[in-house]
């Protein structure tokens, strides 16, 4: 692999764009995906055609409501555009491209894939590795958690099977759920959806973002689900040898204590303070810690289990167990960008697209490997060419069919076909039944 | 012709057979008006049936603007329906029930008819027939409720013996019980619903999800009947919104419709009728002056301002002005001494001969047509174009709002403080709702905050504001009285 060649190659250049579009991106497979099915029945022409895709030209030009009747118009008018990225949105009730002959009354986002987002940036807070827009192996932790915990609610919640968590580029991913009656979900359902899935409020200021209980009440028991799988450090007590092995490995005590350290500065352990709502402990705490302010986190968290031990009184020693899930959650559940799920119309970046700062591919991951998964290893455009190059000098047919099953792009291709299909054979197999 | 339109809209949804047959009669007090009225009705009929229930409606939807909390709400809505819309239960004697529930439908369908037009007046429309249905939910007799829900089919599947087992540990977390969690547990029953069925629900992690499936706890069931409400309503909205067009060929029905569609915009229109007892027996042209700086909506004191300032206004000035002076109790000869004497300094008075006293005597139907004229609701004075409704005309420029408030009202206890709360509710574009927080702060005394001009009633007429206003201070002067002759 010629990897030293994409450090020169410009991700937006036009040239560059081109020959990723012309012999890599999978419209095929795209448009297998987003039409739900093979036959074009009368019905199934109102899918891809209907649908409404934005490019962000290379002069950062953006072009809304483009639509086209299938695969081949498509990668035409894109790699004539050839647009440094672009989005997916939802089908209407007309098409996009006539948008602006039709009726505004009769032009309404209908259906789409139900979709997720989680960006890095949410966890700036309370990450100590990176901040802003770099990512390392050790911030993917926070990322891999949270897919785990949506993959599995939403799988298990929900009833969804056909999820695709596709790596955003840079420092976040997206999920897409394809499911028929995800997609054809109207907005005040999407709303409930995500609202029910955030348990975290976003926002800069540090602070107490977790509100879900109600008053004394006990968590809701997908949450103490949570709290018992993921952050066994609490309830190593409780938690039976069979549980034991469920437990993911990776958990809080791992992410948050041992590699992130999140409490072993001054500033982390003060945020953990402000989160405790018994005043007198957390001052016997903060005279403790103020002492010796740079012991790790683990050390402090059993401190702090200690203290709640010695507690006389039995509520507030339940105030304070209370206190101490809500904490785990704060620092351990996904944080939802939830805007971009609620309304249909929200456009999301397609997958496959390259991302103009890092030239890496949006490329589609495997939730049950999510902890394997390193971002630096995504390959990037100038990467892919390198590998055409090298691919097209040893055999100079010119067959340019499978230009993509030469490259390393190919395993992140099949996944995707797979998935296109299994969004597909649901869907025929719906239609029998009626 | 009502009849036809209707039926050849509903035709589409089968069973026209049994409909030929439907008088109207219904077994329960709740409905979810799936039949529509295919009996003969008068014009009459049509329009007070949907007029009174959009006064309860529109009662709703200032209360939803005024952050009343849901008891309020809840009160306040009951007594407005058993003023306009009273509904009772089977089990009331002596009341033709029949006779109230066609009411209760006919209105509703009216309004169908009315608020399919858009899709801002179907969400409205939507809004508040749900909260009406859920007050009378609440509030109906629960074994009538409980013979309700049975007839119809909601899609919910009861939770077995062994599935509630399985899940037992999650479901207790669903079930208050303050002493004995086990046996409550084992009383309560639950049903499994698709999630999308009771998205509220979801939202606030009320019920717990499994494979897609929410389950609800018996009492969450309502939750469940307001969302096929619902979403049975927005579906027949729709159905109705294709079909209007047939109605709309009546020349006898669409300016109802219009009319009804656009006073849900600015509360009820009502034509204000002054009964002498509340205006007390009839005002003289000194009073004005007096009257206008403590009874006066604002609208009408602007006029009164700029009266006194230009001695003159412009010709929708004096029509509105005059209409309200007429129908506070201003007769025609105080009418004309007044406007002579507010015009003195200006025009000269040949030209106000010439000119005025035709127009005056034409407003008292005393020349030309010889119509008396009402005075103009809230709904006119918010598409008139000059001197019309000021919360409305000054929304552009909030800096000149504000300050004619403070200098209009700041005697009467108005303050600054106030003002974010009647800003806000003019960016929402409640103007009525600004108008009646007004009433409520400048007549903090005997007014509550929400109880707006009586029976948490808003403005939806200038008259009706002072005829309140000079009420209350006629009741507390009695109170006074009497405390002192005792």
């Amino acid at each position: 692999m010629a990897l030293s060649s994409d450090i020169d190659i410009d991700p937006t250049s036009e040239e560059v764009l081109l020959t990723f579009y012309r012999r890599l991106y999978p419209f095929k497979q795209l448009f297998k995906w987003l039409n739900r099915g093979p036959e074009r029945t009368e019905k199934e022409t109102r899918l891809f055609p209907y649908r409404e895709f934005a490019f962000t030209l290379r002069n950062d030009a953006y072009l809304r409501y483009n639509s086209y009747p299938s695969d081949i118009e498509m990668k035409k008018h894109v790699c004539l555009l050839t647009p440094s990225r672009f989005e997916i949105g939802p089908v209407y009730s007309a098409q996009p491209k006539d948008k602006k002959t039709v009726r505004p009354t009769h032009f309404k986002a209908e259906k789409r894939e139900v979709v997720f987002d989680i960006d890095m940036t949410d966890y700036d807070p309370i990450r100590t590795c990176c901040s802003e827009a770099d990512i390392c192996k050790r911030c993917w932790g926070f990322i891999a958690i949270a897919v785990e915990i949506l993959d599995t609610a939403i799988r298990d919640q929900f009833g969804y099977t056909q999820l695709l968590w596709v790596y955003s580029g840079r420092r976040g991913i997206h999920l897409w759920i394809s499911d028929k009656e995800a997609f054809e979900l109207t907005d005040d359902q999407r709303k409930a959806m995500v609202e029910y899935l955030t348990v975290i409020k976003n926002g800069k200021e540090p602070g107490k973002r977790v509100n879900v209980r109600f008053g004394m009440k006990d968590l809701p028991p997908t949450l103490k689900y949570f709290c018992r799988y993921f952050c066994h450090c609490y309830y190593e007590a409780h938690v039976s040898p069979r549980d034991a092995c469920q437990a993911i490995n990776k958990t809080f005590d791992e992410l948050i204590l041992q590699d992130q350290d999140c409490f072993g500065s001054q500033e982390g352990y003060e945020t953990l303070l402000s989160l405790i709502p018994d005043a007198k402990l957390a001052s016997r705490l903060r005279e403790k810690w103020s002492q010796k302010p740079d012991s790790p986190s683990y050390i402090k968290w059993d401190e702090m289990k200690v203290e709640i031990k010695e507690l006389k009184d039995k509520n507030a020693r339940q105030n304070m167990r209370n206190a101490m899930e809500d904490i785990l959650l704060q620092y351990a559940y996904p944080r939802l960008d939830a805007e971009v799920s609620k309304h249909r119309n929200h456009l999301l970046k397609a997958p496959f697209c390259i991302h103009p700062k890092t030239g890496r591919i949006c490329v589609p991951v495997d939730p049950h490997r999510i902890r394997e998964f390193d971002p630096s290893e995504v390959p990037t455009v100038g990467q892919l060419l390198a590998e055409l190059d090298a691919a097209g000098s040893n055999n100079s047919d010119g067959d340019r069919r499978d230009d993509s099953q030469k490259t390393s792009l190919k395993p992140y291709i099949d996944m995707f076909e797979q998935y296109a299909n299994s969004v597909q054979e649901k869907q025929i197999k719906m239609d029998l039944s009626w | 012709m009502f009849q036809a339109a209707k039926q050849a809209k509903f035709q589409r949804g089968g069973s026209t057979d049994d409909i030929l047959l439907d008088d109207g009669n219904t077994s329960y007090r709740l409905s979810l008006y799936d039949k529509p009225p295919l009996y003969d009705v008068t014009v009459e009929e049509f329009e007070t049936s949907a007029l009174d229930r959009l006064r309860i409606l529109a009662e709703i939807e200032s209360s939803a603007a005024r952050n009343r909390s849901w008891d309020e709400t809840k009160q306040v809505t009951m007594i407005q329906c058993g003023k306009y819309l009273p509904l009772n239960s089977n089990s009331a004697s002596g009341i033709d029930v029949q006779a109230e529930r066609r009411k209760d439908c006919l209105g509703h369908f009216v309004l169908r008819l009315a608020f399919c037009r858009s899709e801002e007046l179907r969400r409205r429309f939507i809004r508040a027939e749900s909260t009406l249905f859920k007050i009378r939910f609440e509030t109906d007799d629960s074994n009538e409720r409980r013979a309700f829900l049975d007839s119809k089919d909601f899609n919910w599947i009861s939770v077995s013996k062994d599935e509630k087992a399985e899940y037992k540990e999650q479901l207790q977390h669903f079930i208050s019980a303050k002493v004995d969690l086990t046996t409550a547990f084992k009383n309560e029953a639950f049903y499994k619903v698709k999630w999308t069925t009771i998205p509220d629900l979801v939202e606030k992690r009320k019920v717990f999800l499994k494979g897609g499936y929410a389950y609800v706890p018996a009492r969450e069931q309502a939750s469940i009947i307001y969302s096929a409400f619902e979403e049975r309503l927005e579906a027949a909205l729709q159905a109705t919104s294709r079909a209007i067009s047939l109605v709309d060929e009546d020349t006898r029905l669409n300016p109802i419709l219009d009319n009804l569609a656009q006073g849900f915009i600015a509360g009820v229109p009502s034509d204000w009728v002054a009964s002498g007892e509340t205006t007390g027996d009839g005002i003289t042209a000194d009073m004005v002056d007096s009257l206008a700086k403590q009874h006066f909506p604002l609208c009408m004191r602007v006029l009164q301002q700029s009266l006194r300032k230009d001695h003159h206004l412009k010709h929708f000035g004096r029509l509105h002005y005059g209409l309200f002076l007429k129908v506070l109790g201003l007769s025609i000869d105080e009418a004309i001494a007044f406007w002579r004497k507010s015009f003195a300094g200006g025009p000269g008075s040949d030209k106000f001969d010439k000119e005025y006293r035709y127009n005056i005597r034409h407003s008292f139907g005393l020349e030309g047509r010889r119509m008396n004229y009402p005075a103009k609701n809230c709904l006119q004075l918010h598409s008139a174009h000059e001197a019309g409704c000021p919360y409305r005309q000054l929304e552009g420029s909030p800096e000149n709002l504000q300050s004619a408030l403070l200098s209009s009202y700041s005697a009467q206890g108005l303050t600054v403080d106030d003002l974010p709360e009647i800003m806000a509710q003019v960016k929402k574009k409640s103007y009525h709702v600004a108008c009646t927080r007004v009433f409520e702060i400048t007549h903090a005394r005997s007014v509550k905050k929400g109880e707006g001009l009586g029976d948490g009633e808003s403005v939806t007429h200038p008259n009706q504001y002072a005829a309140r206003s000079i009420e209350l201070e006629k009741e507390s002067k009695e109170s006074k009285l009497e405390i002192n002759s005792m």
